[in-house]
């Protein structure tokens, strides 16, 4: 150490020491090495093929609505390797520490496993995933050019990656909350821990939120201000409905969030007591309050998902929506019922036999809605003409897999039969049977829906479909026994068992756990054949599944401008009543389109929080305020960049469009 | 079709299997418990009444409509049928209606806080079958049980007699946990500084497993205990030897034991001190301490809160807080 005193040595580190560092923890060091290691050679290529110009004025400074979406795209789907590694870890864990076996994973790291686990998967792959395809679906789909906020949209991309980074970092340096996915106090609180894994979690949730809030409010304008002449909100595709509905629930959920992390960092910081039993604070706040943004977060990730199914579905039926408007009004009651259920998480903590009830039969009467959304696709199948594309086979395994998702729900809705299953592996299955049977199923149907309009060519079927498979069968055998372990009496996050007869059980579960991890491979074994088949996939037309709303009206992937003239709306499905009446594209005409300009100020601004909230929670002071100035500064300077924006010319377009023409006659 | 395989398949092994082994959520020695497992079965079977034919019809409706089989009628432009979605709202509806009637129902008569009105379901509560009345303190990581009529306590052991209800009052020293014992009755959590009510009964003398349903830190995979559900003689006898343990517990033993720690051996004490439970409920073991009771009253005198609206009070929580032990008796918090 250069330092020997210690006053200066605190003020440059705050409580950072080498101690911080795995280097006891053989498992955690070899992935940190291997995490190394796999960076230095991703930098060295991206160096190697002097593409760091190009990945900065094309993606990183990109404020094109769909760029931004396919890096939030990417953004997820690299942290669902992190939350599946943690569910790897868990899976094996369970499956052999039995009796005299102790398992690999002692308690003080296990426990971080499974908060990294819940945390990673919730806000940094559901989350990123379903706003990556909001961000890049939205826009095209009712019509528009960009975004209402390009700028904001960047920005938010930023900070949700900001915030994946400081977690990814608390695996190195330092540790993560040992505290479950919603850190209740007393527990997390400074008294019982002290050390820096819940602060961690406070910092990264806060960054990120800040991004998913912007978000939210910047689609939620885009879909209310922008869309395409004609297209009155009872015409507006359902997916951009459940895009709409998801917003205004996150931009009215997630300041409780924030409100509530505030506070929790005060307790710890500031020494105050709203959350403790001194002074007369009470930790059942906390609980309402988390709870109270938790569970609309539940609808905000599953809303979008029905969106997509409800497109896939009528797609490949080749068919009409059935009941549209019910559809839509279902999404609505969803939306306003989501706020109306949160104590269903905590029936077990006191409640009264009225209080209980009331929130019981609330939370049934969201099944009423989402069952009627079943029957919709259930109807929309009935006399079409069904193609097994994998984005249908994805909503098709969804349905079954929904449907036994949502009937263990409503039974835990039951009070006196939570009373017995609340925090059991019963509980457990239920949540990821509807998360990964509802969210991740339709995110998947989503990727392979739209994947050929983001990138030009088609994703591999053969390799789309192993996926499928090892996916379903694999969530079966992994959380079906979940369901019978909770009805043994088994609780969660236990690291170790006394009863052998649990074993079996658990086994089985990582043997499912083992198929998906092949259907992960597969993903992405088809990500790569595809990209090098993409020639022979290439979709020229724009629209390869003989789609009904405007995204597929435009080529594949779309210009920067989107559409060279906004279309014009005179039905539900725009784009087929289009194709229906003989649509002809423009040829001439073209004028310059007005568009947003790139800029850095967002991944500057947000890598200014990320260094922010790493010296918040390491209490490297002088870092504060140099980071929080430093902040503060950028935001005050972007405010005088008056270069936001430029005309494509008209003979650029004009360019575009007959590029599009040529290879339109080239492949009828 | 393969997934309709799949679940069949493993629906049948989970059956056979759960059959064979040890459900004990499924197969509950205590009424409550047993109550509450046949509501699950009622719930569960009146919503299969709309989720079998749901994914049968998905099956059905994917293999018959699929794209290569053109005998299959096609209405690419059907989308509305006023009949049909007056049917697929209702259905889900009336099913919600007899589930909520259910639930509403049952979650009154099986109350945690209300005081039991049967030992089983032939057997009503006679007035002379007085519930005992067991105190839990959920510490760092075991289970301490004080029993006030008694006089003694014990760390890591419950014991009471069969078809005798019980009522357990429960607490926390510093972390929340979660008090569950799966064949006796269903959880209710252990929090600092408030207190909750369980009202169950044992209806079969036998070893039964007991342990925390909510993570509370590094020692909580071993927070277990064993239930005794013993005959009146039994109970007695090990009453007895509680008392012939010479140890008492006070507050200084109390410090000691609340301190963190794993797998501890069961022990019995043959004295306990009398407000040692009070105190732990309202945070006022340590000397220094001010009881939150007393803490709480305070406010009330200098004008920062109403009595009848405490200032810390979770709304939606009926988990009494410190302050509720002093002027409102706990049965002030049941029906």
């Amino acid at each position: 150490m250069m330092f020997n005193h210690p006053d200066i040595t605190k003020l440059i580190f705050g409580r950072l020491t080498l101690d911080a560092l795995p280097l006891h923890e053989p498992i955690v060091l070899g992935t940190m090495i291997a995490v190394m290691l796999g960076g230095a050679v991703l930098l060295g290529v991206v160096t190697y093929y002097r593409l760091w110009g190009y990945l900065w004025r094309e993606w990183f400074t990109s404020i094109d609505h769909k760029k931004i979406g396919v890096m939030y795209m990417i953004l997820g789907l690299v942290m669902l390797l992190r939350g599946f590694s943690d569910a790897i870890m868990m899976r094996a864990q369970q499956a052999f520490a039995f009796g005299h076996a102790n398992g690999f994973l002692p308690p003080s790291h296990y426990d971080q496993i499974f908060t990294a686990h819940g945390v990673i998967m919730i806000f940094f792959v559901a989350m990123p995933l379903i706003t990556g395809i909001m961000n890049f679906v939205v826009p095209l789909q009712i019509g528009a050019r960009d975004v209402a906020f390009p700028f904001l949209n960047n920005f938010s991309f930023w900070m949700t990656a900001s915030g994946a980074v400081l977690v990814m970092i608390s695996l190195f340096v330092g540790e993560f909350a040992r505290t479950g996915w919603l850190a209740y106090p007393p527990l997390s609180g400074i008294a019982l821990s002290p050390d820096v894994g819940v602060d961690y979690y406070i910092w990264s949730l806060q960054i990120a939120g800040v991004g998913t809030l912007l978000s939210g409010i910047n689609l939620l304008v885009t879909i209310i201000k922008m869309r395409a002449p004609g297209m009155k909100l009872m015409r507006m595709p359902i997916f951009s409905w459940t895009a709409l509905c998801t917003n205004v629930l996150i931009v009215a959920a997630f300041p409780v969030l924030t409100a509530v992390l505030a506070l929790l960092s005060l307790d710890r910081y500031a020494g105050t007591n709203f959350f403790t039993t001194e002074l007369g604070g009470n930790a059942m706040m906390y609980i309402n309050l988390i709870w109270i943004w938790g569970h609309p977060e539940v609808y905000i990730l599953v809303l979008p998902a029905f969106g997509i199914f409800s497109e896939v579905v009528s797609t490949f039926s080749h068919k009409r929506l059935f009941g549209y408007t019910s559809m839509v009004y279902a999404t609505i009651v969803i939306t306003v019922l989501s706020y109306l259920v949160w104590l269903h998480h905590f029936f077990t903590m006191g409640s009264g036999a009225s209080v209980n009830s009331f929130f019981g039969i609330t939370t049934m009467i969201i099944s009423i809605p989402t069952g009627a959304k079943l029957f919709n696709w259930l109807f929309t199948m009935y006399r079409g003409r069904i193609s097994f594309t994998v984005p249908m086979l994805w909503t098709i395994g969804f349905m079954v897999t929904f449907t036994i998702g949502g009937m263990t729900g409503v039974l835990l809705a039951v009070p006196p039969a939570d009373f017995v299953l609340h925090n059991s592996l019963f509980l457990v299955a239920h949540f990821h049977n509807v998360i990964i049977g509802g969210v991740l199923f339709g995110l998947f149907a989503g990727i392979n829906y739209w994947f050929p309009k983001a990138f030009g060519f088609k994703l591999d079927e053969f390799w789309g479909k192993c996926s499928f498979w090892f996916w379903l069968i694999g969530f079966y055998f992994a959380f079906m026994p979940l369901y019978v372990l909770g009805l043994m009496g088994v609780t969660r996050r236990l690291n170790h068992f006394e009863d052998p007869s649990l074993q079996i059980w658990f086994q089985i579960a990582a043997f499912g756990a083992l198929l998906i991890t092949l259907g992960i491979v597969s993903m992405i074994i088809q990500f790569v054949v595809s990209f090098r088949r993409r020639e022979a996939l290439r979709d020229a037309t724009g629209d390869p599944w003989n789609g009904r709303t405007l995204e597929w009206s435009t080529s594949s992937p779309p210009p920067t401008y989107n559409f060279a003239f906004t279309p014009l709306v005179h039905d539900l499905d725009a784009w087929w009543q289009m194709k229906e009446h003989g649509h002809t594209r423009p040829l001439s005409g073209f004028i310059p389109i007005h568009m947003p300009k790139n800029t850095g100020a967002g991944i500057i601004l947000a890598g200014l929080s990320a260094v922010f909230g790493f010296a918040m929670i390491w209490q490297i002071w002088l870092l504060v305020i140099v980071s929080f100035v430093a902040l503060i500064a950028a935001a005050i300077t972007h405010t005088f960049n008056y270069q936001r924006d430029y005309h494509i010319p008209a003979d650029e377009v004009a360019r575009v469009e007959a590029a599009r023409t040529t290879l339109l006659a080239d492949h009828v | 079709m393969p997934p309709k395989k799949i679940l069949h398949g493993l629906l049948i092994a989970a059956g056979a299997l759960l059959a064979g082994c040890s459900a004990v959520v499924l197969h509950p020695q205590g009424d409550v418990a047993l109550q509450q497992r046949n509501l699950i079965y009622m719930s569960t079977g009146l919503m299969l009444l709309i989720i079998l034919p749901v994914i049968a019809l998905t099956l059905l409706f994917a293999w018959r409509y699929r794209a290569s089989n053109k005998k299959a009628t096609y209405t690419p432009e059907w989308n509305h049928s006023t009949m049909l979605e007056l049917l697929i709202w209702s259905a889900p509806l009336l099913i919600v209606m007899a589930l909520g009637a259910l639930t509403w129902v049952s979650t009154h008569e099986l109350d945690p806080y209300r005081p039991l009105g049967r030992i089983s379901a032939s057997r009503p509560v006679v007035p002379e079958n007085r519930p005992l009345t067991v105190e839990v303190v959920a510490l760092n990581w075991k289970w301490l049980f004080i029993y006030p009529e008694q006089g003694i306590a014990t760390v890591n052991e419950l014991a009471a007699p069969v078809d005798r209800p019980i009522r357990f009052k429960i607490t926390a020293s510093s972390v929340m946990n979660s008090f569950f014992i799966p064949s006796l009755a269903g959880q209710i959590y252990a929090m600092p500084g408030m207190e909750t009510t369980l009202q169950a009964v044992i209806n079969k003398t036998g070893v039964y497993e007991g342990f925390s349903a909510n993570f509370s830190g590094d020692g909580f995979s071993s927070m277990h205990f064993q239930f005794h559900g013993m005959t009146t003689e039994d109970f007695n006898h090990w009453v007895q030897q509680a008392r012939d343990s010479g140890r008492e517990l006070n507050r200084d033993v109390y410090r000691h034991l609340a301190l963190p720690s794993e797998r501890d051996p069961v022990q019995l004490y043959s004295r306990v001190a009398p407000d040692l439970y009070d105190a732990v409920v309202n945070q006022c073991v340590e000397p220094d301490h001010p009881c939150m009771k007393d803490a709480m009253n305070m406010g009330t005198h200098s004008g920062m809160g109403t009595p009848a609206n405490p200032p810390a009070g979770a709304s939606s929580s009926r988990a009494s807080q410190g302050s509720a032990l002093t002027g409102m008796p706990a049965a002030g918090h049941a029906h």
